[in-house]
């Protein structure tokens, strides 16, 4: 993968070791000129003008549509909504589906080791619908506790939410297995893509969820674009999310009737450049291979969590087979609180992340208030990791 | 190294005026939920003047160094008027280090949790 540093403009013009690609990703310059050439070239809207721009700008954005169902599997184009990223696709489900299906009483499953964003939204719709939010534990060594999960399932869960791959831990969940206890008490399942989607192939069939979120902007996208899928039916039963222009079939002063999937889901003037660019993204990513991208990772992530386990005083969180984690390495540094060490790495031009990656329900279960994490995308290489490792017992050197 | 400047180690290693008093005057605590830095801080004002001031609490270098350089300047101005005059521009001055803006929240809890116990002046408040 050495030879496609040379795609990302940012790491041409610095020295710099950028370990915070779960937080976001670096472009490359593919995705960078698509967006700009849509404002050169095309800057129509979408699914309006009868003139020759906008035919091109609705058939970018379409395609992408396409290639977006592909891309993770889905059966059709019309599964898939543009949002603004993972956030908004969950909270699209909670605010429609979870509104109109869950009611006092019932249970909604989550995990402790979700990104608040896959937490908080359902912690309100709990609250709001006076259901019970239950929250499966962990493993020793950093797993979900499956035991506790099916302890929980029972008729009363009407959703199950998990993360694919942990931001913090890094943990792999078994998603299928997941699916097929809940489909056994007839609950649904919606799975927070945002560390897996960028990381390695994702099959929403294969998966058996029912609702999948993901963000373009950590799989080489530009920032503002998200996808929801969720199954044909499921959408056609949900009442929109936004109403107003676009997402319409015909307004009468009395009534409204909606325009068909996905459009439904789409009011307003959509992030045209966003999608474009996500586009990109995908031919870049699927030009390597998503299952070269995850053999990749797993291979440096080996490395890492080898070479930065072995600093003395260094505390690694997560699973340790390193087939059962995705690109992510939160740690701990004896005596040094994450911000400092992050800040005279920062000063050593490595940018990694401290504080709890929205996740204080985990850092909670955890015992500590914050961690340094190191994450990892297709332009890292060992030599990154090496430099990091420097920076640790550079920081232990000046703070000791 | 622009941040963790000798002075600033050396208050985090060797924390000056680390105590709890026993008749303090005015007592906040504060936490900053982000990343875990605790800080409490107490002041003992006889007359209008600091007879004694003391902080503890756990958290990062620059969080727990601030509270070390801040409770010294405390006890130097000493006379409760000068002291409530430190701003945010002169305790800069006197922490004597530049702070991106995602540090400055572990920087300004000393300096909060002052100000705050300057308002509580003779009360307690937690």
């Amino acid at each position: 993968m050495q030879n496609l540093r040379k795609d990302f403009p940012i790491l041409i013009k610095n020295s710099l070791v950028y370990l915070d690609s779960a937080a976001t990703s670096l472009k490359p310059q593919q995705v960078i000129e698509s967006v700009a050439s849509y404002y050169s070239e095309i800057g129509a809207t979408v699914h309006r003008g009868i003139y020759k721009s906008s035919v091109i700008a609705t058939n970018l954005y379409e395609n992408t549509r396409d290639q977006v169902a592909k891309f993770i599997g889905a059966n059709s184009a019309r599964e898939i909504i543009f949002v603004r990223n993972t956030t908004e696709a969950i909270n699209l489900v909670a605010y429609t589906w979870g509104e109109k299906n869950t009611q006092e009483g019932d249970e909604i499953i989550t995990t402790i080791m979700e990104h608040h964003s896959n937490f908080v939204p359902w912690q309100r719709l709990a609250e709001r619908k006076k259901a019970k939010l239950k929250v499966v534990g962990l493993t020793e060594d950093g797993h979900l506790d499956m035991e506790n999960f099916n302890r929980l399932l029972s008729k009363r869960v009407k959703l199950i939410c998990v993360t694919g791959v942990s931001n913090v831990l890094g943990t792999i969940n078994p998603i299928t297995k997941i699916t097929q206890a809940a489909k056994m008490v007839g609950a649904k399942v919606l799975v927070d893509g945002a560390q897996m989607a960028p990381h390695m192939k994702v099959d929403v069939e294969n998966l058996g969820c029912d609702f999948f979120a993901f963000s373009g902007h950590k799989m080489l996208g530009p920032t503002g674009i998200g996808v929801l899928w969720a199954r044909e039916e499921l959408l056609n039963g949900m009442e929109p999310f936004l109403s107003g222009g676009g997402m319409i079939n015909e307004v009468t002063v009395g009534d409204t009737t909606y325009a068909d999937l996905p459009l439904k889901f789409e009011a307003g003037t959509p992030n045209i450049d966003g999608v474009i660019g996500l586009g990109a993204a995908i031919d870049y990513l699927n030009k390597i291979g998503m299952e070269k991208v995850r053999s990749y990772e797993e291979k440096l992530v080996e490395y890492g969590t080898g070479v930065i386990g072995e600093v003395r005083g260094v505390r690694v969180f997560g699973p340790e087979k390193t087939n059962l984690r995705g690109g992510v390495i939160s740690f701990t540094v004896d005596k040094i609180h994450p911000h400092d060490l992050a800040s005279i790495l920062d000063e050593q031009n490595i940018a990694i992340r401290a504080g709890h990656h929205c996740c204080m329900p985990l850092h909670g279960k955890l015992g500590v208030t914050s961690t340094a994490r190191a994450s990892f995308y297709i332009y890292n290489t060992k030599t990154d990791v090496d430099r990091l490792v420097e920076g640790i017992n550079k920081a232990k050197k000046i703070l000791k | 190294m622009d941040l963790y400047k000798e002075l600033l180690i050396d208050h985090w290693k060797n924390p000056r005026n680390f105590k709890r008093l026993k008749r303090a005057t005015s007592r906040v605590k504060l936490v900053n939920p982000l990343c875990g830095d605790k800080m409490t801080l107490e002041l003992k004002v006889e007359n209008g003047e600091i007879a004694d001031v003391g902080f503890s609490g756990t958290g990062c270098i620059i969080s727990q160094a601030a509270g070390s350089l801040l409770t010294e300047e405390v006890r130097k101005l000493k006379k409760l008027d000068k002291i409530c005059k430190i701003d945010e521009k002169e305790y800069f001055k006197i922490l004597g280090t530049n702070v991106v803006p995602g540090r400055k929240k572990c920087a300004l809890l000393a300096y909060q949790a002052l100000k705050k116990a300057l308002e509580g002046n003779g009360r307690q408040n937690t």
